[in-house]
């Protein structure tokens, strides 16, 4: 299959700061691949990188078989990028927006004004053609820049954090929208530090922490390799001192407030635990999922 | 008394805002002036032939405290848009003023507060300078300082109330373009409205600053008459008065909780 | 104003081999034309806005010709010869307006719009580069700026300011002012951090505007002034454009416009490479 990104050894660093230190990355083209890890991993930086927006300071990066560093422009021309802050034109109407943005790529008038009315309608938003973007809500202002991104029907869509700050209900609109372009066979590149978004959205992922690659691989391949079935969550009264529940699951993870017992079988193991005595406050068993991967992998949450 | 202290409070709030960010307005109300100033008083001025039109005086003494007046309205009218639109914006600190004991009146007041000594110093250092300059005619011109602020406030009073009212700045730039500018230049600070068409002059009779220009020149050459003078004084306190009635309401409509 | 296009036109593939080294490559992706048709989508909506901007500069040809022409009856010409005294300042305000225009374009909305609606940020992930934003921005403040001259020259027409026929080249040279001023305004944006900068461009124009020989001849200044002066780059374009107007040219207006040809060359190429820099790392 056909690689649209592939990077070796890829760097960058802002002055002494190294925000990707060497990172292995191939995603391949139908495929929808994400970049997991928390605020600071390096995750937008990569993104600026492929996007071509930002030199890489050392490694290779091809995109779309080109280099970006030679290509940009040209490069750029076959990409849709939306970024992690709406950048909208708020001196433009919402149907300018993506009129206008289709001229930057030298699309004809006549083709900008189909393509508008066509992405309108993708992103419901044909009711605010004509209005002004400021007063839009945050998840409206979202599905604008989207639809924005698809102007030029891009081969390759990159989101950075695309879920980012909507509530629930705009997050489920957005994340239909995106699974409808993965079935018209766009390729979509998604950083997020949500890890249901993560589960959602991608078939193939990477794990960032530090600017470095911590796992690779599918949501699911990932949890059965770095992580049980299910989880046995026990929380307890803050200051209260954990007891000891080392030899009844696989392994145990020590949060602040809580403690998380890895196992195949957690209601088993809620069973025993209370043989011994001991009371959390509340217990729940559920699935793994990305996070305890993360946590397995880092030591620490996504979220914090 | 309340209000006088809940007021101060506000306005103690501006300034410590100012004593971080002085420079700024150092340029517009400072710098701006004195360059004016010496350009067209002095540079101008030396070109000026014939003195029959303004009364026979160097034009440098004419026209400073005429530009002491078109100074104050300069700043009253940046400070009584941007700065008000912002503060129930952009900073929000209006908003934030409210929730405490303090009333929408008494944020008016305390903005009003801190207009009116802003201008007052700034017009005092531009005099101290004009005098330097050697373009004061006389002792009179320091009754220039409280006049022009006079007028400036007059000016502001409204504008504030206005300004109150925007959702959006756009309409600022069509003020001063279609209102600072033709008052700064046909009000009678450069040359005498004498010299205007005749059927533009009860338009020049509306404005603050002409009343302002007519009031600190009179006082700067002691050619003041107690009946025109109050009159132009009245005239200015009204447009205050009115200006802070609305600007109360308004006020009380944007912060109602 | 099909001029300007013309000549923007012609200049690409002259100028494209010597940007190239100037600038490096992926920065320019010819499409600075759409950054001008945005403008003019933009500004169709705020016309008034547009055209309210010619209204300043003809309020100052106005005041003078009423009062302050008043005073001073005549003044020494560029060839020494005693002119009115409106007829000697309309073509320093119209260099003045020139530059006015230029430097609030690339300055204040070249700022507002790369620091808070990240508008560049959003052309640079289509085809377009930093050099596109560079060319575009400066060719509508001169687009913008050639209406405002034409309609300036328009009303000295009217009021009997233009005694030669030279006048014609008042519009384009109006552009090369505006250009020069436009490229070096924008190149200083972007050292810029904050708005309290700005206070630093109003440092700069506003003594400019008043002692650049704009309302007083040269000859007021004390010799040292007055050389002082001579340097600046309003007073080069007040000289061209009073002996445009007044019909005194000689070989020395070349080296006026050589002056703002060079300012131009050098601030669009600042310009852009520092825009690449803050938008492109």
């Amino acid at each position: 299959m056909e690689n649209l990104v592939e990077a070796k050894a890829l760097t960058k660093h802002f002055g002494a700061f190294e925000a990707v230190r060497g990172i292995d990355v191939e995603v391949r083209r139908g495929e929808a691949f994400g970049f997991l890890g928390p605020n600071g991993a390096g995750k937008s930086s990569t993104m600026r990188m492929i996007s071509c927006v930002s030199g890489r300071s050392g490694g290779e990066l091809k995109v779309l078989g080109m280099d970006p560093g030679r290509d940009g422009p040209k490069i750029r021309a076959r990409l849709g990028v939306v970024p992690q802050l709406d950048n909208l034109d708020t001196e433009l109407t919402v149907r300018q927006n993506l009129q206008i943005y289709g001229r930057y790529f030298g699309m004809s008038r006549q083709r900008c004004r189909e393509k508008a009315a066509e992405l309108l309608e993708f992103a419901q938003l044909g009711d605010r053609a004509d209005h002004e973007v400021e007063p839009l809500s945050g998840g409206m202002k979202r599905r604008l820049t989207i639809a924005r991104s698809l102007v030029n029907d891009p081969e390759l869509l990159l989101l950075d954090e695309p879920t980012t700050g909507l509530d629930p209900q705009a997050r489920h609109l957005l994340w239909d929208r995106l699974f409808r372009l993965k079935q018209d066979g766009v390729t979509l590149i998604i950083t997020t530090h949500y890890m249901d978004e993560a589960e959602q959205l991608c078939d193939r992922l990477v794990v960032m922490d530090g600017g470095r690659i911590a796992a690779e691989g599918s949501p699911s391949e990932l949890i059965s390799r770095y992580s049980t079935k299910e989880v046995l969550e026990l929380r307890f009264p803050p200051g209260a001192r954990k007891p000891d529940l080392e030899r009844f699951a696989d392994r145990v993870e020590v949060l602040p407030d809580r403690l998380l017992l890895y196992t195949h079988d957690g209601e088993h193991v809620l069973a025993k635990v209370h043989e011994q005595g001991v009371q959390p406050v509340q217990s729940l068993v559920r699935r793994s999922s990305l996070e305890d991967v993360f946590l397995r992998l880092t030591g620490r949450t996504l979220v914090d | 008394m309340q209000t006088l202290k809940a007021s101060w409070a506000g306005f103690e709030k501006s300034w410590t805002w100012y004593r971080r960010n002085w420079q700024a307005t150092a340029v517009s109300g400072f710098v701006t002036p004195v360059l004016l100033l010496v350009a067209l008083g002095l540079g101008f001025g030396s070109q000026v032939e014939s003195t029959a039109l303004i009364g026979g005086v160097p034009y440098v003494q004419y026209l400073a405290p005429a530009l002491v007046v078109v100074t104050a309205l300069q700043g009253a009218t940046f400070e009584s848009t941007y700065s008000i639109m912002s503060q129930f914006l952009w900073q929000k600190s209006y908003v934030a003023m409210v929730a405490t004991p303090i009333t929408p009146a008494q944020v008016l007041y305390s903005q009003m507060m801190w207009i009116g000594s802003q201008l007052f110093v700034r017009s005092a250092v531009f005099v101290g300078v004009a005098a330097l300059l050697g373009a004061a005619a006389g002792p009179g011109i320091l009754l220039a300082i409280p006049l022009a602020t006079l007028a400036g406030l007059a000016f502001s009073a409204p504008l504030v109330a206005y300004s109150a009212t925007l959702e959006k700045p756009d309409a600022f730039t069509t003020i001063f373009r279609f209102v600072l500018m033709p008052m700064t230049l046909f009000t009678g600070a450069f040359f005498p409205v004498s010299q205007l068409p005749g059927w533009l002059l009860p338009l020049v009779w509306l404005t603050p600053s002409w009343h302002g220009i007519e009031l600190a020149r009179g006082a700067a050459f002691g050619t003041l008459d107690l009946l025109p003078a109050s009159g132009h004084v009245a005239y200015l306190t009204a447009l205050v008065v009115v200006g802070v009635a609305f600007g109360v309401r308004f006020f009380h409509r944007r912060l109602a909780v | 104003m099909t001029q300007t296009l013309d000549r923007a036109g012609q200049a690409k593939p002259a100028s494209v081999g010597l940007l190239w080294r100037v600038i490096p490559p992926g920065l320019y992706g010819g499409r600075a034309g759409m950054l001008v048709e945005r403008s003019v989508v933009v500004n169709r909506r705020a016309w008034f806005v547009l055209i309210g901007g010619a209204f300043e500069p003809m309020l100052f040809l106005w005041s003078l010709g009423l009062g302050f022409g008043q005073m001073v009856s005549s003044v020494a010409g560029p060839d020494g010869r005693p002119i009115s005294y409106a007829a000697f300042v309309a073509p320093a305000l119209l260099a003045a307006s020139a530059m006015n225009g230029a430097v609030y374009d690339a300055t204040f909305n070249v700022f507002f719009k790369f620091k808070y609606v990240k508008l560049y940020d959003a052309m640079l992930t289509t085809p377009m580069g930093p050099m596109d934003i560079a060319i575009g921005e400066i060719s509508w403040a001169l687009l913008r700026g050639g209406l405002y001259s034409a309609g300036f020259l328009a009303v000295m027409l009217g009021m009997g300011l233009i005694v030669s026929p030279w006048a014609l080249l008042a519009l384009p040279v109006a552009l090369l002012v505006a250009f020069a001023f436009a490229a070096v305004g924008m190149a200083a944006t972007t050292f810029m951090r904050s708005w309290r900068d700005f206070d630093l461009v109003q440092l700069a124009v506003l003594p400019l505007f008043l002692f650049s020989t704009t309302f007083y001849p040269l000859s007021v200044y004390p010799g040292w002034l007055q050389v002082v002066v001579s340097w600046t780059p309003l007073y080069h374009a007040i000289e061209l454009m009073r002996g445009l107007t007044l019909g005194v040219v000689g070989w020395g207006a070349l080296g006026h416009v050589a002056y703002f040809a060079v300012l131009a060359a050098v601030g669009t190429v600042v310009a852009a490479r520092r825009l690449g820099k803050l938008l492109l790392d």
